[in-house]
Parts: C-alpha cells; sequence; structure tokens
C-alpha cells in the first residue's frame, strides 16, 4: 500500500553553470527550494492518496487530485526543464546538435528565426504563471509540432504528446535577475537550450522523454 | 514621490487623484480615467514608507513597472477593442475580451492593493472596529483566526493570484475568495481587502519563502479602507 516516493533529481551542471544567463542564486533557489517542494508536496499527497485507497474513501481521493495534479505537474515540469537547459559555450547550445528536430521546425515555420519569433510570442501572452513548450504530437504514422503554453503547473502529458523543451514561465524563474523585464528573459533562454535533449525528445518516444521520472522513484 | 502625495486616508488620496467624472461606485473608488484613459494612480505613502514588511524597492517596481504595464496595456487594447466595435467585428472583439480581463483586472486590483495598505505610523495594522470588525468576529471567533484562515487561502493559490476578503452582494456576508492572475473581484461580489500573492509582490524580499511575507504583511494592512468598502 505505500505510496511512491520521488527525490529531486540532481542537476546535470552546477548552479552557476548557465551564467550569465540565468543566475546561480536563482538556479540554486529554483532547484534546491522550488522543485523540492513540489516534490514534498507530492509525496505527501500520494501518501494521502494511498490512504484513502487503502479505506475506499472516494471523496478524499476526488479531493487531493488538484493537490497531486499540480505537484507532480512541478516536479514533471521542472525535471524536463533542468535537462533542455545546458550551458551557453556547450555543444548541446547549438541547434545543430538537433539536425532533424531542425529540419521539421523549418518545414512547419519557415525558418527557425520565426519558430523562435513565434514561441517567444507564446511565452509573453501566458497572464500569470505557467510554461511554453515546444510539443512533437504523434497523430496515427503522422507527427507534428506544435508551440503550447500551460498554465500554472499543467504538465504536457496528453495522448501522444511528447514534450520537446519546455520554458518556466513563473517569476520565480527570472525575478531576481531580470525584475520586470520578461522579455530579456525570454530572449536570453535560447543561449541555454539543450538542443541534443531535444533532439533526442523528438526522435524518441513519450516513455524516453519522461526517462527522468523513473530515475527519481 | 512629492510629500504633498502623502496623506492620511489611502481611500481619500485615491479619489481625490482621480478624475472628475471617475466612478465612485464601491470597489472603484482609485480608479482614475482622463479622456476615457486609465492612468496609474500616485501611492499614498513612500515606496519605503511600507517597510520592513514590503520592501522600498518591491514597491518602487511594483507600482512604476508592473502597475504601469497593466494600464499602459489595458489602454492599449481598450482601444482596440473600441475600433472592433466601431467596425462591428465580433470576432475581434471576444478575441480582446481575455485581455481587458487580465490588464484590466490588474489595474484594478493593484489600485484597491495600494489603497488597503499603509505604513504602521498612518493606522497600518491598526485592527479593524465598528461593523467589520464585528462581521469578522462572527464568522472567525477573531482578527487572529481570521488571518490564519486568510494565510491558508494565500498559500493555496496554484500560481498567480489574488486572495481577497469579499461581501457578497446578495447577503451581505462576508467570506475569503481566491482569484487567479488578474481576475478581479466584479459580480456577486464586493471587494474589502486584498492581498496580491503573485511572486513579483514578495520575491526579492522573501524569495520562495512566501509565507513569510503572508505573515508580515498584516503590519501593514489599512483597516480603516477596508471598512470603507463594506456596505
Amino acid at each position: 500500500m505505500a505510496a511512491s516516493t520521488y527525490t529531486l533529481p540532481p542537476l546535470p551542471y552546477a548552479y552557476d553553470a548557465l551564467e550569465p544567463h540565468i543566475s546561480a542564486q536563482i538556479m540554486e533557489l529554483h532547484h534546491s527550494k522550488h522543485h523540492q517542494t513540489y516534490i514534498t508536496n507530492l509525496n505527501a499527497a500520494l501518501k494521502s492518496q494511498a490512504e484513502a485507497v487503502h479505506t475506499s474513501d472516494i471523496t478524499t481521493q476526488v479531493s487531493l487530485q488538484q493537490g497531486i495534479r499540480f505537484n507532480a505537474g512541478g516536479h514533471i515540469n521542472h525535471s524536463l526543464f533542468w535537462q533542455n537547459l545546458a550551458p551557453a559555450n556547450s555543444a548541446e547550445a547549438k541547434s545543430s546538435a538537433a539536425p532533424k528536430l531542425v529540419k521539421q521546425i523549418k518545414a512547419t515555420w519557415g525558418d527557425e528565426q520565426k519558430f523562435r519569433e513565434a514561441f517567444k510570442a507564446a511565452l509573453l501572452g501566458i497572464q500569470g504563471s505557467g510554461w511554453g513548450w515546444l510539443v512533437k504530437v504523434e497523430t496515427g504514422n503522422e507527427h507534428r509540432l506544435s508551440i503550447v503554453t500551460t498554465k500554472d503547473q499543467d504538465p504536457v502529458v496528453g495522448n501522444g504528446e511528447v514534450p520537446v523543451f519546455g520554458v518556466d514561465m513563473w517569476e520565480h524563474a527570472y525575478y531576481l535577475q531580470y525584475l520586470n523585464g520578461k522579455a530579456a528573459y525570454v530572449e536570453n533562454i535560447w543561449s541555454v537550450i539543450n538542443w541534443k535533449t531535444a533532439e533526442e525528445r523528438f526522435v524518441g518516444t513519450r516513455a524516453d522523454a519522461f526517462k527522468v521520472l523513473k530515475a527519481s522513484m | 514621490m512629492s510629500s504633498t502625495l502623502m496623506r492620511s486616508s489611502a481611500l481619500r488620496s485615491a479619489l481625490r487623484a482621480s478624475a472628475p467624472k471617475a466612478s465612485t461606485r464601491a470597489g472603484l473608488a482609485g480608479t482614475s480615467f482622463v479622456r476615457g484613459k486609465a492612468t496609474l494612480p500616485d501611492l499614498p505613502y513612500d515606496y519605503g514608507a511600507l517597510e520592513p514588511s514590503i520592501s522600498g524597492k518591491i514597491m518602487e517596481l511594483h507600482h512604476d513597472k508592473h502597475h504601469q504595464t497593466y494600464v499602459t496595456s489595458l489602454n492599449n487594447f481598450s482601444e482596440q477593442i473600441a475600433e472592433a466595435k466601431a467596425k462591428e467585428d465580433i470576432q475581434a472583439q471576444i478575441a480582446l475580451q481575455p485581455l481587458i480581463n487580465f490588464h484590466g483586472g490588474g489595474h484594478i486590483n493593484h489600485t484597491l492593493f495600494w489603497e488597503n495598505l499603509a505604513p504602521k505610523n498612518q493606522g497600518g495594522g491598526e485592527p479593524p472596529s465598528g461593523k467589520l470588525s464585528q462581521a469578522i468576529n462572527d464568522g472567525y471567533g477573531s482578527l487572529e483566526g481570521f488571518q490564519e484562515k486568510f494565510n491558508v487561502a494565500l498559500a493555496g493559490i496554484q500560481g498567480s493570484g489574488w486572495a481577497w476578503l469579499v461581501q457578497d452582494t446578495q447577503t451581505g456576508n462576508i467570506q475569503i475568495k481566491t482569484y487567479a492572475n488578474q481576475d478581479p473581484v466584479v459580480g456577486q461580489f464586493r471587494p474589502i481587502l486584498g492581498i496580491d500573492a503573485w511572486e513579483h509582490a514578495y520575491y526579492l524580499q522573501y524569495q520562495n519563502r512566501k509565507a513569510e511575507y503572508f505573515k508580515a504583511i498584516w503590519d501593514v494592512v489599512n483597516w480603516k479602507a477596508a471598512e470603507k468598502r463594506l456596505k
């Protein structure tokens, strides 16, 4: 009857590795405090849920769902986010590390610049807290790319949806460095996108994209 | 900010700052319009006046940048929706409505928020009296009991939003409600007291320790302004 317990995945780089685009102070708070809090709250909610299942308490189970969605979403989103960032001077941070993905981006948006403009507009259009994602949507034997925004910590977990990369638009992701200047954050984030990870998620399956979560059980 | 703008009553100052034809309807007292344009209302106290509860830097960015952006965007989208109405373009009007809600809500919420805060030497943190005090004691046992419930509501907001003490316009009863993003308190409910739970309201000072912000803000709540909103 014991519920799964999730743990904070280690960052694949040092807190200061994304400087000057994202400050070490932001990264440390974001990873060791914010992400940790989602995990702590998720584990508590899952424990309560396991007890409610055990006692066949359906009303408690339903009342726990929104908290599970929010905190699990926070864990899923941040786990994917850390992996789809990389130090600016690394080979992974160049879009040349994602030849197949870039080909499809060009086929969809015309060129890479137009895609970036569309993605930036989507990010800046978020009202309140949320995320912007590039998503691979599988439809039968075909797949297409789509820019998707999600509110709060809603994760990209729909049928056939593979999150390729995501950008956190909560104020805690940039405020200590960029203050109200979120357009500058949205501009600078391109320097630290991990295109190698993006390519792997694009050519892989949903299970591949989410494997970082399995490792944290 | 010049000292002439520092007045004892936040509500009165916001009223004075508004244009002659501004609506004085409850809850919108401080929303000022000049020739149909929304303008940033002056703060009724200095940026540093709410320290140590809220830092001067937070107050300056929050008022001068964030609130100003809502005002600018509201005016921009109001103009666009007026054009769409003139052209009888119903699709464009509907597409603009969420933007009016968001930026108009941001303007309304912040205007009310500045009014319902005050420095300690201008009555900040002094407990409510009269009808509002009675209603709080009836509903929550005590002011402390109310604040505890209010802070639980604030802490439970998932993402950006506000918590409000509202009055039901049908029954006259008061209750605590949370609103997502910049959704304003309109319709059935009347705003009495609002606390901003967006991260920009506290992050520079409190970072992820938002419970500390929720605790500290009661020292600068202007209950006199809240009382005047209650009908």
